[in-house]
Order: C-alpha cells, then structure tokens, then sequence
C-alpha cells in the first residue's frame, strides 16, 4: 500500500484548516477594527 | 492602597474600557497590569505579525523537512510523516483547553476582564485544531493499523474534547445575560479540563492501538533524524495558535468597546 495519499490527504486538510481559520480571525479583527476606526471618525 | 472588585469582568470591561490613566503598575499585582485593555492591545499590536510570521516560517520548514528531508520509519513506512502535524494539533487542541481553564479561573477568583474574553478566543482554533489531531490521526491509522476508528482511550477521550468544545463555544453564545452566561462558561471551562489528564494517561491506563508516550520529561524513543523537525512543526503552530488567539481578542474587545459606545449614546 502506498503511503503517500493519505499524507497528501493529511498535510492537504491541515492546511486547508489553518488557513481557513487564520484569515478568518484576521478579517473578523481587522472589521471589528475599521467598524471602531470609523466611529471614532464619526464622533 | 484598595481597589474596589467590579461586579463582574464583563461588568469590569464595560467601566473601564480603554483608559489610560488609572493607579501605576507598581500599585498593581503583576497579574493586573495588562488588565486594562489599551494596555494589552499595545502589546498585542506589535506581538500579533510576529507571531504569525515566526509561526509560518517555522510550520513551512518543519513541514518541508517532514515530508522531503527525514528517513522513513523502519516500521511504519512513510506514513510516520503525518507525526509532523498530527503530534502539533493534538498539543493545541490539549493546551488550548488547558490555557481555557486557566484564563477561566483568573477569570472567576480575580474577576481579570481579559481572561474570559482570552478563553472565548481559544475556543474556536483549540476545537478545529482538535477536530484535525482526530482527522489525521484517523488518516494515519488506516495504513498503519488497518482501520480509519477504534473506540480505545485515546480516541475516545479526545473526541470528548472535541465535544467539550462544542459544548463551550455553544454556551458561550448562549443568551443576553452576559455576566451569568460568562460565570457558567468560566465554570464549565474548568469542570472540563478534568479529561486533559484522562487524554494524557489513556495510552497507559488502557489497551489501545494508539502508541504509548513517545516524548517524556526523561527523554524521548523516537530516533533523533525523525524527531528534529518536530521541533520546528510544534513550535510553529504553537505561533501561529497565538496569533489566532491575538487576533481574535483584538476583534471581541473592539466589539465590546463599540456596544459599549452605542449603549452611552443610547442612554444619553
């Protein structure tokens, strides 16, 4: 049995999964910032 | 000199949000001193590209070095390179939650106004970077032991932890009551932190397909050319864990700051 699918499969979900929740959590702060920047204008 | 106790840290977070002035840090236990909130977030300003950076830098050559530069297992085949990824999330998914009931206790008996909005932020990675420690290890079993699942100690414990997580996140977002909300998370919190030992002892206490603890405090069994990057894959994701952890802190006290605004305007 090869081996190399199911590391492909492994370090390919990883990845998926770490990016996907990195730019999450860098898009949610840098909204959550602007929305604050921009109130701050406001005021 | 005293300082009066506000009556919760949500509470404490809403009087005092982003005041610069207030008593000097020497007044203060060390504890305290990154309690005001603009005080920590000129902290984690500078704090959150390096540890994103570092944390990437490191995961690629530990990576790159996992799959390209180390032997193969005598035993194991090439499979033994999912160790590089499965070992890391399985830390984060551990010390997450062990990082939770801490803060989740700071949170309870010193009522520090981060420490709940810490814990609220190592939820969401620790509980996908548990949900990969179980992928991958799945993935890893099936050419190793022949089966992608096997109901033993180890497994089992740890998709309990992938539950707790769930439960956690849920309560957490349960209900207006912030501060009751937040005591019952924090409680929670420390309550499930009693399966962090149960995860780490299973391998002895029990039979089980999953290998016994390769990496002691005496030392490890794993061969010095397989065990190098390692190194490089934990320590990078235990980066990158705290710039998602930093990240989303910045963004809930932003948040809370803007209601806050909005509920003085609303009251005036």
């Amino acid at each position: 049995m090869t081996h190399w699918p199911f590391i492909l499969a492994a370090y390919g979900l990883t990845g998926a999964v770490t990016l996907a929740v990195t730019v999450w959590s860098y898009l949610a702060m840098r909204r959550a910032e602007a929305a604050l920047e921009q109130k701050d204008h406001v005021k | 000199m005293r300082v009066a106790r506000p009556k919760s840290a949500q509470g404490l977070l809403e009087e005092i949000p982003f005041r610069k002035g207030g008593l000097s840090l020497k007044a203060r236990p060390a504890m305290h001193a990154y309690a005001n909130p603009a005080r920590f977030l000129k902290l984690a300003r500078p704090l959150t590209p390096v540890c994103l950076g570092l944390g990437l830098i490191l995961i690629l050559i530990g990576c790159y070095a996992g799959l390209v530069l180390t032997p193969k297992d005598y035993l194991q085949g090439d499979s033994v390179r999912i160790l590089y990824i499965h070992v890391p999330a399985a830390w984060l998914g551990m010390g997450g939650w062990s990082a939770l009931a801490i803060a989740s206790i700071v949170q309870l008996v010193w009522r520090h106004p981060l420490a709940g909005v810490a814990a609220r932020a190592i939820a969401v990675p620790g509980a996908l970077f548990t949900a990969v420690c179980l992928v991958t290890g799945s993935i890893w079993g099936r050419p190793t032991w022949g089966t992608w699942w096997e109901w033993d100690g180890r497994m089992t414990s740890m998709l309990v932890l992938l539950f707790l997580y769930f439960a956690y996140i849920a309560l957490a977002n349960a209900g207006d009551d912030r501060t009751s909300v937040s005591r019952a998370t924090a409680i929670f919190g420390i309550v499930g932190a009693v399966n962090i030992p149960i995860i780490n002892r299973s391998v002895v206490w029990w039979n089980s397909l999953h290998q016994g603890p390769s990496i002691t405090l005496r030392g490890s069994t794993i061969a010095p050319e397989l065990l190098w990057p390692l190194g490089f894959t934990v320590f990078g994701f235990s980066f990158l864990f705290a710039a998602i952890v930093l990240m989303r802190m910045r963004a809930n006290l932003a948040e809370a700051k803007r209601e806050a605004r909005l509920r003085r305007l609303a009251a005036a």
